[in-house]
């Protein structure tokens, strides 16, 4: 089922959780919302849901209007971030809950109810726990009760609070995989709310970047990944490094980094560039491609990437991510002095991170991309 | 039952058995402390409850069971029971209804209900009476027209029902908002998403998690109830066999120098009392169990201190 969010506002006190969101969830997708915790994200589930109200605009479930539909008659399963189980019945007695409390006319007999949860634990797998009750399984399996639970009712729209926030690092990979599995296998259109980009990127059809009640941007993960509509998306999805500086007159001085730049403006203005770890080179040489200098700090060698903290002359904090025989090869020691040369980096111009925009590099095709960069002279060459 | 549960209290046991410096006190420390605790109880519980049981026999079984027969301490019985019949299942409904409101609901002027509510506790219930007789009172602000319509108020059961009711009123609500504060309405929302009713969420949700505190606010209030006194003394005015209580016609008996039949209705209330007594530990040993429970399954979601917490946007 298809689900479009217009122009909906939420305040709770003085605090604005929500600012005229607008989003459309196709039918059969799985989309996430995240943002940073007090975004609002939970709250605009919990309007989908129909557990709160909505002070402006609408939602509409496949075209028609649902805000005057309470929320026992919108057909919507609801996975809360602590699952919510009835704690006083056994794992059965949570599953058939929906079914048992249909009115009577409506309601299934009792040996449909049971084979029907049967049928749900044996996909979530936990069909030898049906007597058991909810304080006696781990974290994980009382997600999955809460999943089949709110799967009994054949939801037309399955949303998930912080499904895998309660649980530990191991867990949550694993039910991350299965639900996507599960998705693949139901086709239940799905909204599911995280603070973790890891988990957003690796599972949803699309992703939704939530900041302060707003929507920042929408795409699909290598989209939001690659080309981040703001220095907030970029800065959310994954660690970078950040370099604060100024634009004038079609150059940026970002500290060490200089960069040209078609800038507009004739006057200066704040500006900050930005590159991920795994942008930055380093090497012990200079080897004539644009670079600044700085010391080694501290390596993390241990995982799939080697983790390189460096500070600057200026005394700035840079993490570098390297691949292991690049780090090898290096051979580099704590106190060290390196040359570091970018891949990457994107320069985004304003006072306030929401009101950035990208600007264009005098030549070379994607806008935001950057691959000449000089250290502290000035001028470049093609 | 819950493994992960163990490992909190463990610090808090050794701390019972050691003192604070970490050294076991030695015998004799330990054993004068133990003997003032135990005299301690003795002189101001144990003791009184013997004296009440020795005095109500100190004539013979005749004499007490002759005092529980006479027409006066048998409608004294009748009064008590009937308040309680009355005013037991009002505070509950009561009580069931403001904690409902309160905990699951935000609303304008909910800390004033709040405070309203522990109102009887912290107002001598001497004067709690006598804002009824002020109040229904025949020189009382409705007494006059009361009176035009013959209805009757103070000194009759309607008033001793009103006042009881005053006195007992915080003993269930002050006993489930905390309980159904900590349970927050999770489960609730969970039973409306799955399309239950708002009678069906309170019968098969709301109800059994909160059941064993309901219990205990109730028998709380039943035990208040039939020990009430100083708001009842002031609007019942004494009449013997009409209005007067249990713990009234004891007053009576006592000043009019009956101490054999004062004391042996006295014993019936202590028994009442021991009773309860039990009722209560059952009930709030239950409630323990319960509480650990879920207890447990709240630890379970917050594995580290940080871990659930800052996402409730």
């Amino acid at each position: 089922m298809k689900i479009e969010v217009v122009d909906v506002t939420k305040t709770f006190g003085c605090h604005r959780a929500l600012d005229g969101v607008t989003l459309q969830v196709d039918d059969g997708e799985l989309v996430a919302l995240l943002g940073p915790s007090g975004c609002g994200k939970t709250t605009l589930l919990r309007i989908i849901a129909g557990l709160e109200t909505a002070d402006q605009g609408e939602v509409l479930f496949d075209g028609e209007n649902a805000s005057g539909r309470h929320a026992r008659e919108r057909r919507v399963g609801f996975v809360f971030q602590h699952y919510a189980l009835f704690r006083h019945m056994t794992v059965f007695g949570n599953v058939a809950f929906g079914l048992r409390v249909r009115p009577r006319r409506q309601r299934p007999g009792r040996a449909q109810i049971r084979q029907r949860v049967y049928e749900l634990l044996r996909l979530v797998q936990l069909e030898e726990f049906a007597g058991s009750y909810p304080a006696q399984l781990s974290g994980g399996q009382r997600q999955r009760v809460a999943l089949a639970r709110a799967l009994a009712l054949q939801p037309r729209v399955l949303l998930l609070d912080e499904p895998f926030g309660a649980l530990d690092a191991k867990v949550r990979q694993e039910l991350r995989r299965w639900l996507r599995r599960l998705h693949d296998e139901l086709h239940v259109t799905s909204v599911f709310v995280t603070h973790d980009q890891e988990e957003a990127l690796e599972v949803a059809d699309r992703v939704v970047v939530m900041n302060q009640g707003g929507i920042m941007q929408i795409g699909t993960p290598p989209d939001v990944f690659h080309n981040p509509a703001s220095e907030f998306v970029m800065n959310f999805l994954g660690s970078v490094n950040v370099f604060h500086g100024r634009v004038e007159g079609g150059r940026a001085f970002l500290g060490p980094l200089q960069v040209d730049c078609s800038s507009d403006h004739p006057l200066a203005r704040p500006a900050r560039a930005l590159v991920r770890p795994y942008n930055l080179d380093l090497d012990t040489r200079s080897n004539g491609r644009p670079c600044f200098l700085a010391t080694v700090r501290h390596i993390h060698a241990a995982g799939p990437r080697v983790k390189v903290e460096l500070t600057t002359e200026a005394g700035a904090f840079v993490e570098v991510d390297l691949a292991p025989e690049r780090y090898q090869e290096l051979n580099l020691s704590v106190g060290e002095s390196v040359f570091v040369s970018a891949r990457d980096v994107r320069v985004f111009v304003g006072d306030e991170p929401e009101r950035s925009h990208r600007l264009e590099f005098q030549d070379g095709d994607s806008p935001t991309v950057m691959d000449d960069l000089r250290p502290g002279t000035e001028g470049r060459s093609g | 039952m819950e493994s992960g549960t163990g490992v909190m209290p463990a610090p808090m046991i050794d701390a019972n058995v050691t003192s604070v410096a970490g050294q076991v006190p030695s015998a004799p420390v330990r054993w004068t402390l133990t003997a003032v605790a135990v005299g301690f109880l003795a002189v101001t519980l144990v003791l009184p409850l013997v004296v009440v049981f020795i005095n109500a026999l100190a004539q013979g079984w005749q004499t007490a069971i002759a005092a529980w027969k006479h027409p006066d301490a048998l409608a004294a019985i009748r009064l008590t029971a009937l308040t309680l019949a009355i005013v037991v299942p009002l505070n509950t409904t009561f009580g069931l209804a403001a904690a409902w409101a309160i905990s699951k609901f935000r609303f304008a002027g909910k800390s004033l209900l709040v405070t309203l509510i522990d109102l009887p506790f912290s107002v001598s219930p001497v004067i709690s009476g006598m804002v009824f007789v002020l109040l229904f009172g025949a020189q009382g602000l409705l007494g006059p027209w009361l009176s035009e319509h013959g209805i009757r108020i103070i000194f009759a059961v309607p008033g001793i029902v009103l006042a009881t009711t005053f006195v007992t009123l915080p003993f269930v609500a002050r006993e489930l908002i905390p309980l159904m504060q900590a349970q927050g309405q999770e489960e609730e929302e969970a039973a409306v998403s799955l399309g239950a009713g708002g009678w069906q969420v309170f019968l098969r949700v709301t109800l059994p998690n909160i059941k064993w505190g309901l219990a205990y606010g109730t028998i709380l209030c039943g035990a208040r109830t039939l020990g009430e006194f100083g708001a009842v003394s002031v609007v019942s005015g004494h009449i013997r066999g009409e209005t007067n209580t249990m713990p009234l016609h004891v007053e009576i008996l006592y000043n009019e120098y009956q101490f054999a039949a004062a004391f042996s209705v006295a014993s019936l209330l202590v028994a009442i009392a021991l009773i309860t007594i039990i009722g209560k530990s059952i009930v709030e040993w239950r409630m323990q169990g319960s509480l650990r429970d879920s207890a447990g399954i709240v630890r379970q979601q917050h594995p580290a201190p940080n871990g659930g917490l800052g996402d409730e946007d």
